[in-house]
């Protein structure tokens, strides 16, 4: 007969556990979200980590316990990237009735995004490990987790500060387009996607259907553009 | 569904070959999007644009996509090993975020419509 202690014994240590755990937080996060109506500060991948960091300390688990059995989950951020060719392939019609808008805007808005961020961390003497993490705050987290192992960031820190940069666009954007009489929703999407990625973009359907395509639209370039420039800027520090 | 899950493994597998035998530093999976983006719009071109958009690969892919914020979980909890990091760069990290997302909005709303305005006749916002 196995003790309690030993079942969790076994249990702490098998990869079904925190898989489990970490799919059944996820769906409870989106139950919350839901019934928050999708406001942006109620963020379920947020809420997850929260709680499973939270369970982690509690039980005295390391990270490399836990990885074992989230590891599944991990592997598939990389087909869940490539599958973003498909809403890019969708808006293709987008981007060619305003192919010269969303060039300059990416053009320009995918290096300031870096630059800015980093800038803003250097001046204010920010470690280089921080630096470089904020590269690709504004990508969507599959691309930047990509980007930041790149160039020499902590993928796990870049991982929350691209959460951040999604709540924080995703909460600011709609009353700053508003203060700044903006009207066009191709703009205001497109500006929505750039910055915050998905959580901007989930943001900007609900606001409007040409701001979330646009939006999906920026994301996706965005993704493609920061990951061509990021090593071209950042590359030499690693 | 099984045979959409194999062209995407497969593209990201031909990223990450070209990636490395080249010596690119980019990730394998962007490389993935460009190639899958190429087989879509042959595909759509020699079978129309609704079997590229709707096919096996667009299922698999909308379904990875419907729960994308679950896949970077694992990531993020190794935020935990990072507590003194974060805690010693608080306020550049802090001022680093809000200001960048905020001139960012600006600064791509702004090209965008500044952009949009110098064409003429195709503009049907106000």
């Amino acid at each position: 007969m196995t003790t309690n202690f030993d079942l969790w014994v076994y249990l702490a240590a098998s990869p079904l556990l925190w898989l489990t755990l970490t799919i059944g937080t996820f769906l409870a996060a989106q139950w919350i979200a839901k019934r928050s109506f999708y406001h942006p500060v109620v963020n379920p991948v947020l809420i997850t980590i929260v709680v499973v960091v939270l369970v982690l300390r509690l039980t005295g688990t390391s990270y490399d316990t836990y990885f074992d059995g989230a590891q599944f989950i991990h592997f598939i951020l990389g087909p869940a990237t490539v599958a973003l060719a498909i809403p890019l392939y969708r808006s293709r019609q987008l981007v060619k009735a305003k192919a010269l808008p969303i060039l300059a805007s990416l053009a320009i808005g995918a290096p300031f995004a870096m630059l800015s961020a980093t800038g803003i961390a250097i001046v204010l003497g920010g470690a280089p490990a921080i630096v470089l993490a904020l590269v690709p705050k504004s990508v969507t987290a599959g691309i930047a987790v990509g980007i930041a192992g790149q160039i020499g960031g902590e993928p796990a820190l870049t991982a929350v500060l691209v959460i951040a940069t999604g709540i924080l666009g995703a909460v600011v954007v709609t009353p700053l387009m508003n203060a700044l009489k903006i009207t066009d929703y191709a703009a205001r999407g497109f500006a929505a996607g750039l910055t915050s990625h998905g959580i901007g973009t989930a943001r900007a359907f609900q606001v409007n259907s040409v701001a979330g395509t646009f939006a999906g639209l920026a994301m996706a370039l965005n993704g493609l553009a920061t990951a061509f420039l990021a090593p071209l800027i950042f590359g030499f520090f690693s | 569904m099984l045979f959409g899950l194999f062209i995407l493994l497969a593209c990201q597998l031909a990223g990450e070959i070209i990636a490395r035998s080249l010596g690119l530093p980019i990730p394998g999976p962007v490389i993935g999007i460009v190639l899958l983006f190429a087989l879509l719009a042959l595909q759509g071109w020699r079978q129309g644009a609704a079997s590229a958009e709707t096919g096996p690969v667009a299922k698999s892919a909308d379904g990875l996509l419907a729960n994308l914020g679950l896949v970077f979980i694992p990531a993020g909890v190794g935020i935990s090993q990072n507590y003194q990091l974060v805690f010693d760069n608080g306020l550049a990290l802090v001022a680093a975020l809000v200001i960048s997302t905020v001139l960012t909005l600006i600064v791509t709303v702004a090209i965008f419509r500044f952009v949009s305005r110098l064409l003429p006749g195709k503009e049907a916002q106000p």
